[in-house]
């Protein structure tokens, strides 16, 4: 318990020691918040959908925590190149324990990270409707974290170099996010994208978490959210710790 | 101590260690010396569990690295040859971190970093991040690193490159004291010949994947009929310089000094 403990511990610090990289983050959050939120708003208010940014809030929260925690776990490249994943890797620890506390230190700064982003939908203009529905919202939030910081760590064990991680982010972390349901509603789409947001694990984490703060404009049921993201999250972190056994230096 | 059989390590179509065996009883501090490229690391990197070999046996006190990966990982301490530190930690946090990862108890752990630290010079600088450390400060907090816990086999892999005389003197004096006291098994690779023909017991020469030879410094001298252990060295392994190519691991260094600067 110590080892994952003192892991998880490390990636705080790693991002509390960050303020530059803190206050970098929060450029683009703000821009799909602000730019789109506002560009956006008079036409989704006309299409009878309500107001914009109370749509979109949810989705850039789901974003901020989708890349923090991807991240994380890619940051396991950085650890191989600068030599510190080789300390952890032969320390009498077992593998699954490292993995379990650096993935949970990503999910914990990817948390932190969104609820930042939470703060500033709300100085912006965003309100939740249901004060008692936030702690659910956290849930979801949690449940997005873990998912993608298991995957981020299940790509960064096999990767080997800055190219791989440019691979990774244009053709499968952009994608999951523009087909979420983070920036436009999943109803009435084209048969072929309605099947493919289906498939992809955000958008289940944006509706709930749109469904706890604003109880507007869901797709699926809480309890369909809920039963999806904890599945995956399952199949993620096993994935994720298989692949960080068989990390090579 | 430590048994190895007939180990075979081939990379795509690069044979770096080819069909070596050796044995390192208990207690012994065994030097391994080649010029570079010649599969030190390598055979380290099988050792400590951190790459499977491709055939032969090993055994590190009677345990197996690629089935009892975590059994084997309980038997050594290591200093890497290149850097292991983590930047974004202090000094001491990097010890903390180490020392709870090999489950030295939290008092000893206080203790022994303090006194690492003031042995290695680190101790006023504790609580600085090592990413403002210099060179030399960071090779001597990774020294320090490794002695923190006692293992029962420790392997430094060319551990005094970069090190002033005064830590190296430091560094193989704490060796020598924790193989005579603690009975430590030592496996140490170095370009020092004058190093190896100090502290160690016994000593392997291996070049392109294979050991040319073996036996104790006096042995060596001997049987090339040379004076010194780095004229032995060198008629042993020739006087052609080796090149190794840079991996993306020094590509990627190089790229992130250039974006600092």
């Amino acid at each position: 318990m110590h080892a994952i403990f003192i892991l998880w511990l490390r990636e705080l610090k790693k991002y509390t020691r960050s303020r530059a990289q803190i206050v970098a983050s929060l450029g683009q959050p703000l821009l799909y918040l602000l730019v789109l939120g506002f560009g956006l708003g008079p036409v989704f208010q006309q299409a009878g959908n309500g107001s914009y940014l109370q749509f979109v809030a949810p989705g850039v929260i789901g974003m901020t925590v989708l890349f923090t925690s991807v991240f994380s776990g890619i940051a396991l490249l950085f650890d191989r190149q600068f030599g510190f994943l080789k300390e952890t890797l032969v320390a009498p620890v077992p593998r699954i324990r490292i993995m379990v506390g650096r993935t949970l230190g990503g999910a914990t700064v990817a948390i932190l990270q969104g609820t930042l982003i939470f703060v500033v939908c709300m100085i912006a203009g965003f309100r939740p409707v249901n004060l008692a529905s936030i702690p659910l919202g956290f849930v979801f939030m949690a449940l997005i974290a873990v998912v993608f910081a298991a995957l981020g760590t299940a790509i960064g064990s096999g990767l080997q170099d800055m190219q791989g991680f440019q691979l990774i982010m244009n053709f499968l972390v952009l994608p999951i996010f523009f087909l979420s349901g983070a920036l436009y509603p999943l109803h009435n789409l084209p048969k072929a994208l309605a099947a493919v947001t289906r498939i992809d694990p955000l958008s289940y984490g944006v509706d709930g978490l749109r469904g706890a703060l604003t109880g507007r404009l869901m797709v699926f049921s809480t309890t369909t959210d809920l039963l999806a993201l904890l599945l995956i999250a399952l199949g993620l972190l096993l994935l994720g710790a298989w692949r960080f056994s068989k990390i090579e230096i | 101590m430590i048994r190895v059989q007939n180990l075979v390590k081939k990379f795509a179509d690069f044979t770096a260690v080819n069909d070596i065996s050796f044995d390192v009883p208990k207690g012994e501090i065994f030097a391994f010396l080649g010029p570079n490229g010649a599969g030190k690391t390598t055979t380290i990197k099988m050792l400590t569990t951190l790459l499977p070999p491709t055939s032969g046996r090993l055994e590190l006190n009677g345990l197996d690295p690629t089935r009892q990966a975590n059994g084997v990982r309980q038997q050594f301490g290591i200093v890497f040859q290149d850097p292991s530190l983590d930047g974004d930690l202090t000094a001491a946090e990097n010890l903390e971190l180490h020392g709870v990862l090999y489950h030295v108890p939290r008092k000893v752990r206080h203790e022994r970093a303090e006194m690492l630290l003031k042995l290695f010079e680190l101790w006023d600088r504790k609580d600085t991040l090592v990413k403002k450390f210099s060179g030399g400060m960071k090779r001597r907090l990774e020294i320090a690193r490794g002695f923190l816990h006692t293992p029962k086999i420790l392997f430094l892999d060319e551990p005094t490159l970069g090190l002033d005389p005064q830590s190296r003197n430091q560094l193989w004096t704490h060796v020598r004291r924790l193989n005579e006291t603690e009975q430590v098994t030592v496996f140490l690779t170095t370009h020092y010949m004058e190093e190896a023909d100090r502290v160690a017991h016994r000593i392997a020469v291996i070049d392109h994947g294979k050991i040319v030879a073996i036996g104790t410094s006096q042995e060596l001298r001997q049987r090339t009929n040379t004076e010194s252990l780095e004229d032995a060295f060198l008629s042993l392994t020739g006087t052609t310089i080796r090149d190794e190519t840079a991996n993306s691991s020094d590509q990627l260094r190089q790229m992130v000094q250039m974006w600092r600067r």
